[in-house]
């Protein structure tokens, strides 16, 4: 999805200068389509989050929309704070986007894992959070995204070739996007989660247990109305995100859930523990912590088997 | 435009720590002539006004300071002034955005310079000659940002930025040489490609001059290394640790106004 934001924020940008991209030393080869085409509009401020938020929020005061660009950790919680007292709090239009959210550097270990970023920007009013599921989601929310007044997070996924069957790309902001319909088990899924998530319901179909699965790509606002529609219909949902449990998706679902849709029970896929030190690639860690296509499989027939 | 009278700002910063019973009356003291001078340079045709200079407090907990010189120069009411520290203020401890003539909040050591160093680029992108001024304190240099923003600023050549930092020698629990001492404070930001300037940072005229000279060197970041007392001009205050955070009693009160209108 790197590509595909780079590229579609470089064609925005030739009818609107006011788009600046700034990284943080990250984007190799990635950001490419956007420094070659509008290099008087890229800035690579140096190894330094925190000031590039800064800079981002002091560019935006005076009209502009830089997005800042780096490694899901680096651009989320290393400059927390300055996300908070600068383009939340002064309400400004910074871009912080992130790439690798979850395992997808799985062999660079914890440092580079991103499991709490959504759940700790989730805690700012009026910071809306994108999470596309492919790149030709990413494509349609950079488009439908970059002129908001609001401050962003966008979480992207390195792959720029996977795809998401039957989401064809369309992304709206506080909706939700179901690509496989089932009327036994319902799967919500978070961005990089959707294809594994997909891949188990189709393995269910195989067993004769059909899945929905729903898919939400954007919070603050989240889709809520989809949400709950969904939660009502089947009494439950599996929550599947690359993210820790706590304050992510599951944790979005579970208060929704708690305060609108109460006897519906949610149980929550993804990180539930410390991922320690033993690293791999980004299946055999999804395996691992119980997000793999497999483990969604068998969550699905326990939660059967228990009604 | 004429500088403000530093005894008339030091006065409504006692009366309105006294009234509402708050500290950090020290350390607002020791920026007044800075924040003076700097009002006497800026340009501000309209506190909104897009092509404005810029103003960054970044240790905001000399807030007061600041409002008692919006209110001189007439960008805030005394009725306003007086809900510094109440219910439903917008004049709290630590400016906020809100209030007309803050550019931006502050009170979290450390990130001003950034924001400045932004906005700083920004006129530059937009050919703009508006100016940014930005407050940093010295123990605020102990914060790691202060110097990715540093870097940042010379190698984007940001010569429409001006920091000034008040140099106080002291900080929340000590003074700075035994809390985590910074030496050389200009040869530092020599060092990191910054045009310094130092100066005794309560004689207004000298300030207002260095000020002056940064207009010459647009190539370089600047930085005004200013000389303060902590607590100035209210004796029992200079240099003492302890008026970072406490209150006025009456006796307090009087003998710094006394003091302080002489």
């Amino acid at each position: 999805m790197r590509r595909a934001f780079a590229e579609t924020l470089a064609e925005i940008t030739a009818t609107d200068k006011r788009i600046l991209l700034l990284t943080a030393d990250l984007g190799f080869m990635a950001l490419d389509p956007f420094s070659e085409r509008h290099p008087e509009n890229f800035f690579n401020v140096g190894v330094a989050e925190q000031n590039m938020v800064g800079v981002a929020t002091g560019l935006a005061e005076a009209g502009f929309l830089p997005y800042v660009y780096s490694i899901s950790n680096f651009a989320a919680m290393r400059p927390f704070e300055f996300i908070r007292n600068g383009p939340v709090a002064h309400e400004l239009p910074v871009r912080v986007v992130s790439v690798g959210g979850g395992f997808e550097y799985g062999h660079n270990g914890i440092s580079h894992y991103g499991l709490e970023d959504v759940g700790i920007l989730r805690t700012q009013p009026g910071l809306t959070i994108i999470c596309p599921c492919d790149a030709q989601q990413a494509r349609a929310a950079v488009h439908k995204t970059w002129s908001l007044p609001q401050p962003l997070y966008i979480r992207l996924g390195k792959d720029d070739s996977l795809v998401v069957p039957g989401l064809d790309g369309r992304f709206e902001l506080g909706r939700a996007e179901t690509v496989h319909q089932g009327s036994d088990v319902l799967f919500i899924a978070m961005g990089t989660a959707a294809l594994d998530t997909l891949n188990a319901a189709r393995a269910l179909q195989l067993l004769g247990i059909g899945a929905t699965v729903l898919l939400v790509s954007s919070l603050n606002p989240g889709p809520d109305a989809d949400v709950l529609e969904h939660l009502k219909r089947f009494g439950h949902a599996i929550t599947v995100e690359t993210h820790y449990t706590i304050g992510g998706l599951g944790s979005y679902v579970a208060e929704l859930a708690c305060e609108r849709a109460p006897g519906s029970r949610v149980i929550r896929t993804g990180v539930q523990a410390h991922p320690g030190c033993r690293t791999g690639s980004q299946s055999w860690m999804h395996e691992k912590h119980g997000i793999s296509p497999e483990a969604l499989v068998n969550t699905a027939l326990g939660l059967i088997h228990s009604k | 435009m004429q500088a403000l009278s530093p005894p008339q700002i030091r006065k409504i910063i006692l009366e309105q720590s006294k009234r509402a019973h708050v500290g950090h009356i020290g350390c607002a003291l020791s920026v007044v002539e800075i924040i003076a001078a700097i009002y006497a340079t800026i340009r501000v045709e309209h506190p909104s006004a897009p092509d404005r200079d810029r103003f960054v407090l970044s240790k905001g907990h000399a807030a007061l300071a600041l409002y008692a010189v919006l209110h001189l120069r007439g960008i805030i009411s005394h009725e306003q002034l007086e809900t510094y520290h109440g219910n439903d203020s917008l004049l709290g401890v630590h400016p906020e955005h809100e209030l007309v003539g803050i550019d931006f909040s502050s009170g979290s050591l450390g990130q001003g310079l950034s924001m400045g160093a932004g906005a700083a680029l920004a006129a530059k992108l937009q050919s703009s000659r508006r100016r940014v001024f930005v407050v940093i304190s010295d123990a605020e240099c102990n914060e790691g940002s202060i110097w990715e923003a540093a870097m940042f600023a010379a190698h984007r050549k940001l010569g429409n930025l001006v920091a000034i930092i008040d140099l106080n020698g002291q900080q929340a629990l000590g003074y700075t040489n035994e809390v985590c001492e910074i030496l050389n404070m200009a040869e530092r930001w020599r060092a990191f490609g910054w045009n310094v300037q130092e100066v005794d940072g309560h004689d207004i005229t000298a300030l207002g001059a260095a000020l002056t000279r940064c207009e010459a060197d647009q190539e370089r970041p600047h930085i005004i290394v200013a000389r303060t007392t902590f607590g100035k001009g209210v004796s029992y205050m200079e240099q003492q640790i302890k008026w970072h955070y406490l209150p006025l009693t009456d006796e307090d009160f009087t003998q710094a106004m006394r003091e302080v209108i002489l």
